[in-house]
């Protein structure tokens, strides 16, 4: 089908490709249809909102850049994705990139959770203190803290 | 917003599984002791408020991220 982004104007998408977010992300409750997008710029993939083409998140996976993240959430969002192994879901993080693109940061406290064979997402929250909602990447990613 | 007053060591029932109950007053800081099934997420208000904040500022990117996957190694 074809949709309407922000990084890619007029586009078309494969229906796997869209996800519905039961409780939408915070602040942004009443968008609750995305599609998940590669960019042109790996790691990042873009979540685009179908409801408002000038919505759309950049997302890193925080393996990428903190192998050591570990995803600990509540139960009740766990329960409210449905799954069934562990492998079904895929975890992302939604990037700020401010005009100096090299002080990208990543929000590793509020974690993307996407149970991709029923395509459904939730934004949770970690329930490790340590994850906050600004890590720098490439700061991180080199091993800083 | 149903307002209770409460006082030490009192507390209040949240549907059939929530208990909240009044620990300690110290000055202008209350104590309070949560107890709930473990399921249920339970986070001080400026985590949201804080993870709400992040995600309008993310949502400020620019649709162009030129140049930005140069900073990565090459993805398997």
């Amino acid at each position: 089908m074809e949709i309407l982004s922000k990084p890619f104007g007029r586009i078309t998408i494969d229906e796997r490709q869209i996800l519905e977010f039961p409780n939408g992300l915070m602040g942004f409750e009443g968008l609750k249809k995305y599609a998940l997008m590669d960019s042109d710029q790996p790691p990042f993939y873009w979540l685009q909102s179908l409801d408002i083409p000038d919505v759309a998140f950049v997302l890193i996976s925080p393996y990428v850049f903190r192998p050591d993240y570990v995803l600990d959430i509540p139960g009740e969002d766990a329960d409210a994705l449905e799954f069934e192994a562990q492998e079904d879901l895929l975890t992302f993080a939604i990037c700020t990139i401010p005009e100096n693109p090299k002080e990208m940061t990543a929000n590793l406290q509020g974690p993307l959770v996407i149970n991709r064979k029923k395509r459904l997402g939730i934004q949770s929250i970690s329930l490790d203190s340590k994850w906050q909602v600004k890590h720098g990447i490439l700061k991180e990613m080199d091993g800083g803290e | 917003m149903l307002i209770l007053a409460r006082k030490k060591n009192e507390s209040i029932k949240i549907g059939d599984n929530i208990t909240v109950s009044v620990v300690e007053i110290k000055g202008d800081q209350v104590k309070l002791g949560i107890d709930a099934p473990d399921s249920v997420k339970i986070f001080r208000n400026e985590v949201y408020d804080a993870i709400q904040k992040e995600n309008k500022n993310a949502a400020q990117t620019p649709g162009s991220l030129k140049g930005l996957g140069d900073f990565f190694p090459p993805q398997k």
